[in-house]
């Protein structure tokens, strides 16, 4: 399982001296840690080492702050270095350019980009520019097909030719017809290839010269390894790329590929696709990427991820019932299994920032934690409805036979059945205003 | 093994091409174990795994007296053999219709897969029927409709954006009744992370057992080669949703390395049926350890 560098980063400290610097012997140490980290966070060899080199030069005999210890301090080095790596929020630039502005979208089979085309047009029709997409993927089966189905659905104006004519002329001509249609922008989807096949690589450079496009932008799965090097540069010395977009960013990839990427070719990283659905799509904001890849928590992505568990009509429910002191075990174990839902504990809590470290202090495991839910579960799936609503009938007897029920003993029903009591008084204090204002929160939540 | 060999070449040289000429047949220091190391983590094998390779090599080295890097070399190949295994004969046989389901996240070429393992049985003499399960994506019917005409397979097909279990349930009680012997079940590309699609593939899964009450015989894995770290992750959820029989690995044919092949066999015991070397329909080939090692020490 991956450990977080935060959190390997201060068991390495822990061991060394607290001295008011870090001195050599600290960071040559540290580092192999951010090596490791950055390795398994599927960031390339050579990049990898080109990185830990830069951050040594500015760890070393850096003044740790009061507030930070050696381990935070490097931290918090290999944090900012991160996001200058990664580089500004992308923008697209369509200076020196004639309308339609053409952007070209290029990439190795089944990174994204005929979903990512019709992902662009939407984006750019909401900045307010019409855009026009041509079908120019003549090789895979049905991928003209499915640009003009998305086509269709969003209401984007597109041109194609099916699969007969070749890819170059089915540009010029489609070019033409954007011109016509007096759209914005041109999105251009090309077929997949490897960097390497010589002949689609010579196609991709005439349509180039076809087309001369405005953004040239490679479009790549976040999940890529080691490869994303080569194909970041080979792309780049064949075509010459403007720009990165980066899909299925939804998944659990740490995205190490795109400090690769951006590492190897110099240009911005422009869009992040984030699902299948047309409005997955955002501009790239380096900060949380890097938080990702450092596996220091992503609080952005959790709260994304329970936006996505929740939908906003349960959640007023919930509240309501919470303020009336309606909050049985039933809702208690509804909410477990929507906290479930979001993905595995130990991922969830690992998004929280300072999470990882606070688990370490406490010696608590992820797959305790996980067990000791899943038992709770089966406690409460061992109740009847009429118990689970109204938990003060549970006598001796009804209490054996959940235990029994569930495979476990009385005590740990006990025990659930005093935790679930603790947590309705803290909430009716709640209610009663006691609770410390929450930053953040709305004043009203809680009446 | 001739396609297997020329589409692995890139891969080879790329590879152990690099040992080769990083090892020579010089004097083994602590730069032999490293460059090892590089090799191993450039090709995707995973840092904590490539450790475990060099250490174990490091131990042998030492037990049996080896003195120079030819002697490691070949001790290396021995490793990586070890850690692989012939994949398992497919259980698709003695019995009227045998489902195999073919899962895995988006854009990892299911669909081609699935065209090109229809490709292969057809030339087996196997009577092969296709499930257009992909409901979801724009064309994915159209996509495979394509693939049936080409390898010449019929397709069950529903409307786009219905059901997929219905679907499903639809091609495995057409395939009993018209006689075929496979049922090949594409289904929608899904990060293995998205709990709702997780639980719509178990139920995909649980359908194919409705008609033949064993099925699905194989749950096929598709695994994009230039994939790093998450393969493994991905094989995990899958095994545990859907009870994973086997892997094809695709897009072997560029320069991605295919170390995964180590690290999710080493992991999740979970072997590779396929390899995918490259867009046309003869262009999937069975997974062979022994060949795959030995090919990527091929010097020329």
């Amino acid at each position: 399982m991956f450990e977080s560098l935060s959190q390997r980063l201060q068991a390495t400290f822990d061991r060394l001296s607290n001295g008011g610097k870090l001195t050599e012997n600290d960071v040559n140490t540290a580092m192999r840690d951010v090596r490791m980290a950055l390795l398994e966070a599927d960031v390339a060899l050579p990049v990898v080492k080109d990185f830990v080199n830069r951050i040594k030069e500015r760890a070393i005999g850096a003044d740790i702050t009061k507030s930070l210890k050696p381990g935070q301090q490097v931290v918090k080095i290999v944090h900012e270095e991160l996001i200058t790596t990664l580089g500004e929020p992308g923008r697209l630039n369509f200076s020196g350019s004639t309308k339609p502005y053409v952007i070209m979208l290029i990439g190795l089979q089944g990174s994204g980009k005929t979903t990512t085309a019709a992902k662009l047009a939407v984006y750019l029709r909401r900045e307010g520019r019409q855009p026009f997409m041509i079908a120019a993927d003549t090789y895979r089966p049905a991928a003209v097909d499915q640009l003009i189905t998305l086509s269709k659905q969003i209401g984007v104006p597109y041109y194609e030719e099916g699969t007969r004519a070749s890819p170059p002329d089915i540009v010029s001509r489609g070019l033409k017809a954007a011109k016509d249609a007096n759209a914005a922008v041109c999105i251009i989807d090309t077929a997949g290839r490897l960097q390497i096949d010589d002949r689609l690589m010579e196609e991709l450079e005439e349509i180039k010269r076809r087309a001369n496009p405005a953004e040239i932008l490679l479009v790549a799965d976040a999940m890529t390894g080691q490869e994303a090097v080569n194909i970041a540069q080979g792309f780049n010395q064949r075509v010459g790329i403007t720009g990165l977009i980066l899909t299925k960013i939804d998944g659990d990839a740490r995205g190490g590929a795109a400090i690769s990427m951006r590492a190897v070719t110099n240009v911005p990283i422009k869009f992040l696709g984030t699902g299948e659905k047309i409005d997955g799509f955002e501009v790239f904001h380096p900060d949380r990427l890097a938080d990702r890849i450092l596996g220091m928590g992503d609080i952005m992505t959790l709260i994304e991820k329970a936006e996505a568990a929740y939908d906003e009509a349960e959640a007023e429910k919930l509240q309501k019932k919470l303020m009336e002191n309606q909050f049985t075990l039933q809702d208690f174990l509804e909410q477990l299994q929507k906290i479930r839902r979001m993905g595995p504990i130990s991922q969830i809590m690992n998004m929280i920032p300072g999470m990882s470290q606070l688990q370490m202090q406490n010696q608590m495991d992820q797959e305790t934690v996980e067990k000791r839910i899943k038992r709770v579960e089966a406690i409460i799936n061992s109740m009847t409805r009429t118990e689970r609503n109204n938990p003060k009938i549970l006598n001796a007897s009804r209490k054996k036979r959940i235990a029994s029920g569930s495979g476990v003993e009385v005590r740990d029903v006990n025990d659930l059945l005093k935790q679930f009591r603790q947590m309705q008084d803290m909430m009716g204090q709640i209610r009663k205003g006691r609770f410390p204002k929450i930053p953040g929160l709305p004043p009203n939540l809680f009446g | 093994m001739g396609i297997f060999r020329s589409g692995m070449s890139k891969t080879r040289q790329s590879f152990f091409g690099r040992i080769a000429t990083l090892l020579g047949g010089s004097k083994i220091d602590d730069e032999t174990w490293e460059d090892i190391e590089t090799v191993l983590i450039q090709a995707d094998v995973g840092v904590n795994t490539s450790q475990k390779i060099v250490e174990e090599l490091r131990s042998r080295a030492g037990r049996e007296g080896m003195r120079n890097t030819d002697q490691v070399q070949k001790a290396l190949r021995e490793v990586l053999m070890g850690m692989l295994k012939t994949p398992p004969v497919m259980n698709i046989s003695g019995r009227d219709l045998s489902i195999i389901l073919v899962v895995g996240v988006n854009g990892s070429g299911k669909t081609t897969s699935i065209g090109k393992l229809a490709y292969r049985l057809n030339l087996a003499g196997r009577k092969v029927m296709l499930a257009a399960g992909d409901t979801f994506r724009a064309a994915a019917i159209e996509q495979i409709q394509k693939w049936g005409e080409r390898v010449n397979a019929p397709v069950v097909a529903g409307k786009a954006g219905s059901d997929p279990a219905a679907v499903v349930y639809d091609a495995t009680a057409a395939a009993k009744a018209r006689d075929y012997e496979i049922l090949l079940v594409d289904t929608a590309g899904r990060l293995h992370t998205n709990f709702n699609l997780m639980g719509e593939l178990a139920k995909i899964k649980a359908v194919c057992s409705r008609v033949i009450p064993d099925a699905p015989h194989e749950v096929l894995l598709v695994l994009d080669g230039t994939t790093g770290q998450n393969a493994l992750e991905q094989a995990k959820r899958f095994q545990e949703v859907v009870d994973v029989t086997g892997v094809i690995v695709t897009k072997l044919d560029g320069s991605a390395k295919g170390g995964m092949v180590f690290s999710v066999f080493n992991d999740l015991k979970l072997p590779v049926q396929y390899v995918g070397l490259g867009e046309g329909m003869d262009n999937l080939v069975l997974f062979n350890p022994e060949n795959f090692v030995l090919s990527l020490f091929d010097e020329n």
